[in-house]
C-alpha cells in the first residue's frame, strides 16, 4: 500500500515538476527571443559587453601602469595646470602625473568590482531574508518585514551615507557594504512578495496537497520562479550601485586609497576638484559611468518587458 | 433604404515585423430601421472588429479599414474624426462586453451618464444629471438618486451593464450596437439584461446589431442573423429559417453543439472538430474546410462566393434533412 | 479613515524609535566613539575622562539609552560637538534652506514631468517620444553632482546667466522672517531680495529635480499609455465625447494615480539629492550640515538628529501621499 501511494505521489510530483519546468523553459526561451528582437536590449547588452571586455582585458588594452607617475607629466604639473594629451599619453595626465587613459581603462575593473560586489552582497542578503520571511511566514516574517521598514525609512543614498558615517573610517569595503545594505530591503521585499504570490499558485498548492515536504516546495517550486524578478532588479541595482558609490566619493566618504582607479572616485574627487583646471578629468569618468549605468538600465528594463506575461503571444 | 449598409468591409491588422492579417474580410450586411440583426460566430471570427470598425473605434495605428459603412446617407469611414465624434453616442450607441472595465472607475456614475447628454444635447450639468436619474430609473436601477453619486465598483455586475445601456441609449440613437453584452454576467442576470434590451429597442424603434457567440441570445432577439467565420459572412438568414434549416455546415455544427433538453441522456454533445487555428486562407478555398464534416474536393482551390448573397458553401446541408 | 491614519502614525513612531535605537547602539559600539572624534587621538587621558563624564558616556549603556530616548521625545538633542551650539538651533537654521530648495525642485519635477510624460505618450513612437525616452534615461544615469558642476560651468562661468553659488547675493540684506529667502522678501516687500533669492534657486533646484523629473516623466508616460488601452476610454470615445474631454476627464485622472505614489517616493530621492546638490552650490542647508558633520570628525549629536528628521519627513510625506490617494481614487476611499 505504502509503495503504491508513494509511487503515485512521485509520479504526480514528476508531472508538476515537468509542467512548471516546461512553463519555465518556454517562458525563458520566449523571453530570450523577444529580447534579441528588441533594439533597446541590444544597445544595453553591447554597452555592458564592451564594459566587461575592457574590464577583463585592461592590462592588454591600457598603454601604461595606472599607478605609475611619469616624470614627463609631473614636470608640467601645477595647481592650475594639468597636462593634456601628449605622445604616449592619449588622454593626458591626472593630478598626480599618472596616465589618465590607463586609469580610465583600469577604472572599468574597479567599477565593475564595486558594482558587482555591492549588488551581489545586497542580493544574497536580501534574497536570504526574503526567502526566510516568505517560507516561514508568521512571526519571523513580521520581524523581518519590520526590519526592512526601518531600513526603508531612510532614502537609499541617505542610508548609505549614514552607514559610512557610522563606520569609524571609510575604506573601499565600507562603500561596497553601505551600497549593498541599502538594497537588502528591496530584494527582501521583492522575493517575499513574489513567494507569497507563488504560495497561492496552482502548482504550489498541488504540491502541498500531495504532502511534498516544505523545504522541497520552497527550494524546488517557489524559489526558482521568484528569482526572475530578482534578476531584473539586480540588473537595475548595478546602475544605482555605481552611481551611489560615485556620490559617496564626492561627499568625501569614498575609498581613501589614492592609487585606486575607480570611475566614481575619479569623478567625485579629482574630477570635481579640478573641474575648472581640466574638465576632462570629470567628463571621461562621468561619460563612462553614464554609459555603463545606461547599459544596465536598458538591459534590465528590456528583460522585465520581455518577461512580462502581458507581452507574450 | 436601410439604416446601416455595410459594404465589403475589410480590416487588415499589421504589426511591425508580422504578416498582415485580415480580421474582417469583405463583410457586407444591412440593418433596416428598427430591425434587430445578429452577428454570430466564435471568438476571433471578426465580429467585434466589425463593430469597432463601424464605430471608428479601432486603434488608429496598425490597421487598415476598407469598404463602406453607410449610415443613412453618409459613409462613416469617410468622415473626419471630429465629425464621427459628433455622431457617436448621438446616432449610434454602443455597449460592451465587460461592464466593470467599461466604466471609468474614478468618475461618479451620474457624470458618466450626464456627460453624453451635455455633449450631444447641449444640456447643462444640472439638467443632464436630472435626466440621467430618469434614464437610470428607466433601465431598472433602483434608487437612482443615490446611484448617481456612486462609483462603478459599488454596483453589481448587472447594474453596471444597465448603466452602460442607459448611457448608450441616453440620446435616443437610431442604432445600438451591443458587443456580447451578456457574456460577462451571471446566467440569471443575462436574461434580465436581454429582456431589458428587447423592451427598450422595441419601444423606441431603435435598430440593434447584436454581436454574440450565444445562439440562445440570437434565438430570442434577432430578426436576421449573419453567421461569420474567419472574417467572412458564411450564412445569412432570418431567425426562423436559420434555426429550422441551417444550410452551412458551420451553422449546423454550431446549432448541434447547443445542449438540448430533449436529447438522449448520456448522449455525447456534438462538437466541431479542431479549432480556428486549422483554418486555411480564404484564397485557397473554404476556410472552414479542414474542420468540416461535409468537405468535398470542390471546397479546396478558390474562394467560395456568397451564393445568392446568403450562403458561402459548395456542399451545403440539404434542405429539410435536419430533424 | 481615522483608524487607518492612527494605525499608520503608530507604525511611524515605532519605525522611527527602532531606527534611532539602532543608530544609538551602533554609535556606542564604535571604538573611541565621539570622544575620540572630538579630541583627536593625542588628547591626554585626563581631558578624555573629563569629557567622557561631561557627555555622560561613563554611565551604563541602558541609562544612556533611557536618557537618549527622553531627550528625543523632549526634542533635546544636546549640543553640536563641532560648534557647541544646541543641535536644534543648528538644524533649525539649515532647515528652511533645504525645504526651500526641495519645494522648488518638486514643483519643477511635477510641473514639467506630468505634461512632458503626457506629451510623450500622446506622440508615442514619434520623434518627441523617442527623444524624451533618451533624455530621461540619461537623466537617471547621470551622477547629479556632475550635472550640477556641468550646469554651473556652462551657465555661470561661460555665460553669466545665473549666480554660481549661495542662496542670495552678499550685500542684499534681507530681513530674516521665516528663513525661506524667497518668501521673506515677499513678506517684507523687499522684492529685489526675493527675486535675487529666486535667481539663486534656479540652478540648484533644476539639478536636484533631475532624477525625480526623469522618473515622473517615465511613469506618467507609461501610465497614460496603459490607461489609453483601457475599456472605459473606448466607452468614452463611443459616447462621442470631445477629444479634449476624453483626455482630461477620463485619461489624465486615472493616469495620475501611479504618478502620485511616485512623487511620494521621489521626495526620498530629493532628500538624498539635496546632500549632493547643496555641496555643489554651497547652499548651506541640511545637506551641507550632513556633509560637515561627517567630514570634520563625526558630529554624532547632529547626525542623530538629522537621521531622525530625514526619516520622519520621508515617512510623513509618504503617509500624506497615501492619504491623498484616497481623494483621487474612490476605490480606496471605501475600504
Amino acid at each position: 500500500m505504502a509503495t503504491l501511494a508513494e509511487n503515485k505521489r512521485r509520479r504526480i510530483e514528476e508531472l508538476i515538476a515537468r509542467t512548471s519546468e516546461a512553463g519555465g523553459v518556454s517562458l525563458f526561451r520566449d523571453a530570450g527571443r523577444r529580447l534579441l528582437r528588441n533594439p533597446t536590449a541590444i544597445v544595453g547588452g553591447v554597452l555592458i559587453l564592451l564594459f566587461l571586455i575592457i574590464a577583463i582585458f585592461a592590462p592588454l588594452v591600457a598603454p601604461h601602469d595606472p599607478v605609475q607617475r611619469f616624470p614627463e607629466l609631473t614636470r608640467d604639473l601645477t595647481v592650475d595646470h594639468i597636462p593634456g594629451p601628449t605622445a604616449g599619453h592619449p588622454l593626458g595626465s591626472d593630478p598626480l602625473g599618472r596616465d589618465f587613459a590607463s586609469r580610465m581603462i583600469y577604472g572599468a575593473r574597479q567599477t565593475l568590482f564595486v558594482g558587482v560586489l555591492a549588488t551581489l552582497i545586497g542580493l544574497l542578503l536580501g534574497v536570504l531574508l526574503g526567502a526566510i520571511a516568505g517560507a516561514l511566514g508568521g512571526r519571523v516574517d513580521a520581524i523581518i518585514m519590520r526590519l526592512t521598514d526601518v531600513m526603508l525609512a531612510l532614502p537609499s543614498l541617505l542610508l548609505a551615507i549614514t552607514l559610512v558615517a557610522l563606520a569609524s573610517q571609510s575604506t573601499q569595503w565600507t562603500v561596497i557594504i553601505a551600497v549593498a545594505v541599502v538594497n537588502v530591503p528591496i530584494f527582501a521585499r521583492l522575493l517575499r512578495g513574489s513567494m507569497l504570490a507563488q504560495r497561492e499558485s496552482d502548482h504550489v498548492l498541488a504540491a502541498r496537497a500531495l504532502g511534498v515536504k516544505r523545504h522541497d516546495i520552497v527550494l524546488r517550486h517557489m524559489l526558482p520562479n521568484s528569482l526572475t524578478a530578482v534578476i531584473v532588479q539586480a540588473t537595475l541595482t548595478f546602475a544605482v550601485a555605481i552611481l551611489d558609490a560615485a556620490a559617496l566619493s564626492f561627499l568625501g566618504l569614498g575609498d581613501p586609497d589614492i592609487n585606486r582607479a575607480e570611475w566614481g572616485l575619479m569623478l567625485g574627487v579629482d574630477g570635481v576638484r579640478y573641474f575648472e583646471v581640466r574638465p576632462e578629468l570629470a567628463y571621461f569618468p562621468a561619460l563612462a559611468i553614464i554609459l555603463v549605468a545606461l547599459g544596465f538600465t536598458l538591459l534590465g528594463e528590456s528583460i522585465r518587458e520581455a518577461l512580462d506575461p502581458k507581452n507574450r503571444r | 433604404m436601410p439604416l446601416l449598409d455595410v459594404r465589403d468591409l475589410s480590416v487588415v491588422f499589421q504589426r511591425r515585423g508580422t504578416r498582415p492579417v485580415a480580421a474582417v474580410d469583405g463583410v457586407s450586411f444591412t440593418v433596416e430601421p428598427g430591425q434587430t440583426v445578429g452577428l454570430v460566430g466564435e471568438s476571433g471570427c471578426g465580429k467585434s472588429v466589425t463593430s469597432l470598425a463601424i464605430m471608428g473605434l479601432l486603434p488608429r495605428r496598425g490597421n487598415t479599414v476598407t469598404g463602406e459603412v453607410r449610415f443613412e446617407d453618409t459613409d462613416l469611414l469617410k468622415l473626419r474624426p471630429a465629425e464621427l465624434r459628433d455622431r457617436r453616442g448621438r446616432d449610434i450607441g454602443m455597449i460592451f462586453q465587460d461592464p466593470l472595465s467599461s466604466l471609468n472607475p474614478v468618475i461618479p456614475l451620474g457624470l458618466q451618464v450626464a456627460e453624453v447628454l451635455e455633449r450631444h444635447q447641449g444640456r447643462t450639468r444640472r439638467e443632464a444629471l436630472r435626466e440621467a436619474r430618469g434614464l437610470l430609473d428607466a433601465v431598472g436601477i433602483p434608487d437612482p438618486s443615490r446611484r448617481l453619486k456612486e462609483f462603478p465598483h459599488q454596483l453589481s455586475g448587472g447594474m453596471r451593464q444597465r448603466a452602460l445601456i442607459a448611457i448608450a441609449l441616453a440620446c435616443k440613437p437610431r442604432l445600438l450596437i451591443a458587443d456580447e453584452p451578456t457574456t460577462a454576467l451571471d446566467v440569471t442576470i443575462q436574461a434580465q439584461i436581454l429582456t431589458l434590451l428587447k423592451e427598450l429597442v422595441d419601444n423606441s424603434g431603435t435598430a440593434l446589431v447584436m454581436i454574440t457567440h450565444d445562439l440562445g441570445v440570437v434565438a430570442g432577439l434577432c430578426d436576421t442573423v449573419n453567421v461569420l467565420y474567419a472574417g467572412k459572412v458564411v450564412e445569412r438568414a432570418g431567425r426562423h429559417h436559420l434555426f429550422a434549416a441551417p444550410r452551412h455546415p458551420y451553422t449546423d455544427g454550431l446549432l448541434q453543439s447547443v445542449p438540448r433538453l430533449d436529447a438522449d441522456r448520456g448522449g455525447r454533445l456534438h462538437q466541431i472538430r479542431g479549432s480556428v487555428s486549422d483554418n486555411i486562407p480564404w484564397s485557397e478555398g473554404c476556410a472552414f474546410a479542414p474542420r468540416c464534416d461535409r468537405v468535398i474536393d470542390d471546397c479546396i482551390g478558390e474562394t467560395v462566393p456568397l451564393l445568392g448573397g446568403a450562403l458561402r458553401c459548395t456542399n451545403p446541408v440539404p434542405k429539410g434533412v435536419r430533424v | 479613515m481615522v483608524r487607518v491614519i492612527s494605525r499608520r502614525l503608530i507604525q511611524l513612531v515605532a519605525t522611527v524609535v527602532a531606527l534611532m535605537t539602532l543608530v544609538f547602539f551602533w554609535l556606542r559600539s564604535l571604538p573611541g566613539g565621539p570622544v575620540d572624534a572630538l579630541l583627536g587621538e593625542r588628547a591626554t587621558p585626563q581631558t578624555r575622562e573629563l569629557l567622557t563624564r561631561a557627555l555622560g558616556y561613563d554611565q551604563p549603556i541602558w541609562v544612556q539609552y533611557g536618557r537618549f530616548l527622553k531627550n528625543v521625545v523632549t526634542g533635546n538633542f544636546g549640543n553640536s560637538i563641532r560648534t557647541g551650539e544646541p543641535v536644534t538651533e543648528v538644524i533649525g537654521r539649515a532647515f528652511p534652506a533645504t525645504i526651500e530648495l526641495a519645494i522648488a525642485a518638486i514643483i519643477i519635477a511635477i510641473g514639467l514631468g506630468i505634461p512632458l510624460g503626457y506629451l510623450a505618450a500622446k506622440h508615442r513612437g514619434r520623434l518627441l517620444d523617442n527623444a524624451t525616452i533618451i533624455v530621461t534615461l540619461v537623466g537617471i544615469s547621470i551622477p547629479i553632482f556632475f550635472l550640477g558642476y556641468l550646469l554651473k560651468d556652462w551657465l555661470t562661468q561661460d555665460i553669466h546667466l545665473f549666480p554660481p553659488s549661495g542662496r542670495i547675493s552678499t550685500g542684499l540684506g534681507n530681513t530674516d522672517v521665516t528663513g525661506f529667502f524667497v518668501l521673506d522678501g515677499l513678506l517684507t516687500r523687499e522684492l529685489d531680495a526675493s527675486a535675487d533669492a529666486l535667481w539663486h534657486l534656479v540652478l540648484p533646484a533644476f539639478t536636484l529635480a533631475t532624477i525625480p523629473l526623469a522618473i515622473i516623466i517615465r511613469i506618467t508616460r507609461a501610465s497614460v499609455l496603459d490607461v489609453l488601452d483601457e475599456d472605459y476610454i473606448r466607452t468614452a470615445d463611443a459616447k462621442g465625447l470631445r477629444h479634449a474631454t476624453v483626455r482630461k476627464r477620463h485619461v489624465l485622472r486615472n493616469a495620475l494615480l501611479p504618478v502620485v505614489t511616485t512623487i511620494g517616493l521621489q521626495t526620498g530621492a530629493l532628500l538624498a539629492g539635496a546632500v549632493l546638490t547643496e555641496k555643489v552650490y554651497n547652499w548651506g542647508g541640511l545637506g551641507t550640515l550632513i556633509t560637515d558633520s561627517i567630514s570634520g570628525g563625526r558630529d554624532y549629536p547632529v547626525l542623530q538628529a538629522l537621521i531622525l528628521l530625514a526619516a520622519i519627513v520621508f515617512i510623513v510625506v509618504n503617509l500624506a501621499v497615501d492619504l491623498s490617494y484616497a481623494f483621487i481614487d474612490p476605490r480606496v476611499r471605501v475600504k
